[in-house]
């Protein structure tokens, strides 16, 4: 729902942002931060993702049902991969053998 | 009943053109969730290889080529803006922005296209495509190198997929805008074709970290 | 003279003529009689396989065909009957005609998207039939790797392709409900005000829009591994086959709660209309479809239980599945209070509906007992499984649908069944369904492996027992075909309401008109507004 007409200003900052944290993401991966480079690279990915989602996508000024939508989907991944590493990530914890 | 007779884009099953924009708009909303969902089976196994083979996939990544992986980044934002740009021009009537912006958009995600397709083709002529003559230097386990290239190019593959038919959609867009038939009161496909636009943009956000990222601090 | 009124009325099925009317139809009670064409004929087929396999295990050293054959009988069985009958049934029939109409809406949201529905519905089933006719696939409906990866020589492509475009529809069937009952309700129609039945497809459609794809990607993988061998679930290049079932059942097991949600929907307003009754505790009901819903997406993993999977995430699903069985239980404690002091007639739906809450607690409480990690090691894989989801999707999902069939069928044909020869049957298929199932529960536990063309001589008795039970079944099936298709012509001509129900589809002319209401409904009472009902009848 985009009755709401955005300003050539914003979009255009939005877009600055996503090619200097582009820019940003490819950098930080050249140095070693050990376990943070996954985290450092996922996390400059959701901003990416926010803000591609909310000025670009309009959710920022759609009703809460879109919003609830898109939360949903994030969950409903999350769900996913949450539960099925409950089962990658514990094998091998018991003396069993298989398991 | 009169609405019905004056504005011939209003389908019957709907009392207003404001609940048919609504109602559109949450159909792609929700179409687009299901997009997450079928991507995410494929970010599952990802994940869950990487974790299993982190020093393999680590070598994998590093032999794509960052710059080119960095660039298709910066050229689908390029799109993403000249396409909520288009969707912008049509809703303050603007029809020749709205051409332009939607011939940008198109043009941009050629662009994507083509370096897609000589990355491809660098990873074909290194031996690096899974198959009988796959081969990545530097390791014993091929078996789990091969694992990541199957999924790089099950991963990128979908998605250049549905760069197409973005593409074959944004010149539905343009062939309509064309004819004249977006206005500032009916712009719907623009706005929700601007949509599917985005989200393949953002499928791409993911792809690039996870794919060309992983392990750059150790050439 | 009253037929001659009826015909002269105009209904959405005489609205307009010829095949193409119906091909290319945007109404969506014309899409669900077209559904109800597709999946009868899928049912049958299905039986067809049901009725081979029964045959063969009259003998325990079997003969009537080959080992690799029967593996075909029962992978044709359950792709057909989960895939093409059980997934679409309620939602794309029932649901299809009278969610708008329950709504007091003129069709859903997106009336192509249904139609092409429809069509990706048939274009898949025309590829399992292809795969079926050509020489059948053997790799049970669930196709673990490695077998139907690499070893399988059946045509699995073709069946997976046919269940992907499948998925399709139903993802489309669930985005088209969710966005109609969001946004498309008449004035007055608030969310706690809906049909029960409205509630429970709406919570169906979630688990539609969110789980199918995933199995969509699932068997893209399949046929890469199969055709490309990208080794994704191949031990040699570091796969795991452990991966492709958390990837199946992520769909498979939320795939149940889209087979029985709009079945428990359909025994709230059968329980409801024949005991004269609102549904006790309507809210609740209203939100345990919604956690179904929720909670069946947090169980996959005890369809794994020994499959390699680590015995903490066992625990951890074991523990969940524990959770998604209370919801389930509070809809029959609400149906039984519901009945409690109601007027209760005994019409054939309702007997549907007596049966089915009968049978669905007893598979709901024996999937209590498999989910129980110690107690499934024992019994997976054996026919106790297979007695436990019988009872659900035939004792449950496919009572309740006849149950509904019955009901409505009146405001979707005009004409009245048969209610001596229905009653025979409801009684016919309790009878038939329990002679078959029950004995398989005892089978299961004795150790009788499912799956299994052959087995030993002790076990002998019991299985004849459950083929002639399945005989019974099949007769108690086949008149239902036989007297629904005879009403249409020679029923008694049904009045716009003759249950007397609650429901904005009772307040339209049966068959009802293309464009369901004459006026856009207003709505100013509450849902199963009995008390009013009777009031306004003796004002």
């Amino acid at each position: 729902m985009a009755e709401h007409v955005a300003s050539l200003k914003s979009y255009t900052l939005v877009f600055l942002s996503l090619l200097v944290l582009t820019f940003a993401t490819t950098l930080v991966a050249t140095i070693d931060l050990g376990p943070l480079n996954v985290v450092v690279a996922l996390f400059i990915a959701v901003v990416k993702m926010m803000l591609v989602a909310l000025f670009f996508m309009h959710l920022r000024h759609s009703t809460i049902l879109m919003k609830v939508v898109v939360g949903g989907g994030m969950l409903w991944l999350a769900i996913l991969l949450v539960l099925s590493f409950s089962d990658f990530a514990t094998r091998g914890w018991l003396p069993v053998p298989g398991k | 009943m009169d609405s019905h007779v004056e504005l011939p884009q209003l389908q019957e099953q709907f009392e207003t053109p404001a609940q048919q924009k609504e109602v559109s708009t949450l159909g792609m909303w929700i179409f687009l969730v299901t997009e997450v969902m079928f991507f995410g089976g494929l970010f599952l196994a990802y994940a869950i290889y990487r974790r299993e083979f982190a020093a393999v996939f680590g070598l994998a990544s590093n032999s794509m080529d960052v710059w080119m992986g960095a660039a298709n980044t910066a050229v689908l934002i390029c799109s993403s803006f000249t396409m909520v740009l288009a969707v912008r021009s049509a809703q303050i009537g603007s029809r020749k922005a709205l051409i332009v912006f939607l011939i940008l958009t198109i043009v941009f995600g050629g662009v994507f296209l083509g370096i897609k397709g000589i990355e491809w083709n660098e990873k074909f002529v290194e031996h690096h495509v899974p198959g009988p003559s796959f081969h990545l230097e530097g390791t014993e386990e091929q078996g789990p190198a091969q694992l990541f290239f199957s999924l790089y190019f099950t991963m990128t593959g979908l998605h250049a997929l549905h760069m197409i038919v973005g593409e074959g959609l944004m010149l539905f867009l343009l062939w309509h805008a064309y004819k004249g038939k977006y206005t500032p009161s009916y712009y719907t496909p623009v706005d929700i074709g601007g949509l599917y636009w985005h989200f393949v943009d953002i499928i791409w956000i993911f792809l690039f970290p996870l794919l060309y990222l992983i392990a750059r601090h150790q050439h | 003279m009253i037929t001659e009124a009826v015909e002269e009325r105009e209904t959405y099925l005489n609205a307009s003529y010829g095949i193409k009317s119906w091909l290319l139809t945007k109404d969506h009670k014309r899409i669900a009689l077209l559904y109800l064409h597709t999946i009868t004929f899928f049912f049958f087929l299905g039986g067809i396989f049901a009725t081979l396999i029964r045959l063969e295990l009259l003998t325990p050293k079997g003969g009537l065909v080959s080992a690799d054959t029967y593996s075909k009988l029962f992978t044709l069985h359950g792709v057909i009957m989960v895939f093409f009958f059980l997934i679409p049934s309620i939602p794309a029939t029932l649901g299809n005609f009278f969610l708008p109409m329950m709504i007091g809406a003129k069709d859903l949201a997106f009336p192509r998207i249904n139609l092409l529905s429809w069509y990706l519905l048939v274009i898949g089933g025309c590829f399992a039939m292809y795969a079926m006719l050509a020489g059948g696939v053997d790799t049970g409906w669930t196709f673990y790797v490695p077998y139907s990866t690499n070893y399988s020589n059946t045509y699995v492509i073709a069946t997976g392709l046919g269940i992907f475009i499948a998925g399709f529809s139903s993802i489309l069937t669930g985005l088209n409900f969710i966005v109609t009952v969001h946004r498309m309700r008449a004035p007055g129609m608030t969310w706690f005000r809906l049909p029960l039945f409205v509630w429970s497809n709406y919570a169906t459609a979630l688990i539609q829009v969110l789980g199918t794809p995933v199995i969509a990607i699932t068997l893209v993988l399949l046929i890469g591994e199969r055709t490309l061998h990208i080794g994704i679930f191949d031990p040699a290049r570091g796969g795991d086959p452990v991966l492709f079932q958390h990837l199946f059942w992520f769909y498979s097991h939320p795939a149940v709660y889209i087979m029985v949600l709009p079945a428990l929907g359909i025994i709230s307003e059968l329980v409801s209309v024949f005991s004269r009754k609102p549904v006790f505790g309507y809210k609740v009901v209203a939100f345990s479809s919604v956690a179904i819903a929720v909670l069946g997406f947090l169980v996959w993993g005890h369809h794994m239980f020994v499959s390699g999977q680590s015995v903490y995430a066992g625990l951890v699903f074991s523990f969940l599945s524990y959770f998604v069985a209370i919801p389930s239980a509070i809809k029959v404690f609400n149906w039984t209070a519901t009945l409690h002091k109601g007027s209760i007639s005994y019409a054939t739906p309702m007997l549907y509906a007596f049966g089915f809450i009968g049978l669905f607690t007893v598979g709901g409480l024996t999937g209590l007992f498999v989910a129980c990690l110690g107690v499934d090691v024992h019994v997976h894989d054996t026919y106790f499984v297979v007695a436990h989801f019988h009872y659900i999707m035939v004792g449950g999902t496919i009572m309740a649908y006849l149950g509904g069939l019955h009901y409505w069928w009146p405001k979707m044909s005009g004409r009245m069944y048969p209610e001596g020869w229905a009653k025979l049957s409801a009684l016919i298929i309790y009878l038939g369904f329990n002679l078959t199932f029950f004995p398989q529960f005892i089978l299961g536990y004795l150790g009788m492996p499912r799956r299994y063309w052959n087995y030993p001589d002790e076990f002998q008795v019991l299985h004849v027992m459950s083929t002639a039970g399945a005989s019974v079944l099949a007769v108690g099936y086949l008149l239902p075909l036989i007297y629904f298709m005879w009403s249409l012509r020679y029923g008694p001509i049904a009045g716009p309401n003759p249950w007397g129900a609650t429901g904005l589809e009772w307040q339209t002319s049966s068959p009802p008109p293309a464009h369901n209401f004459d006026e856009t409904p207003i709505v100013t009472t509450e849902a199963y507004d009995y008390a009013a009902l009777e009031a306004a009848k003796v004002g």
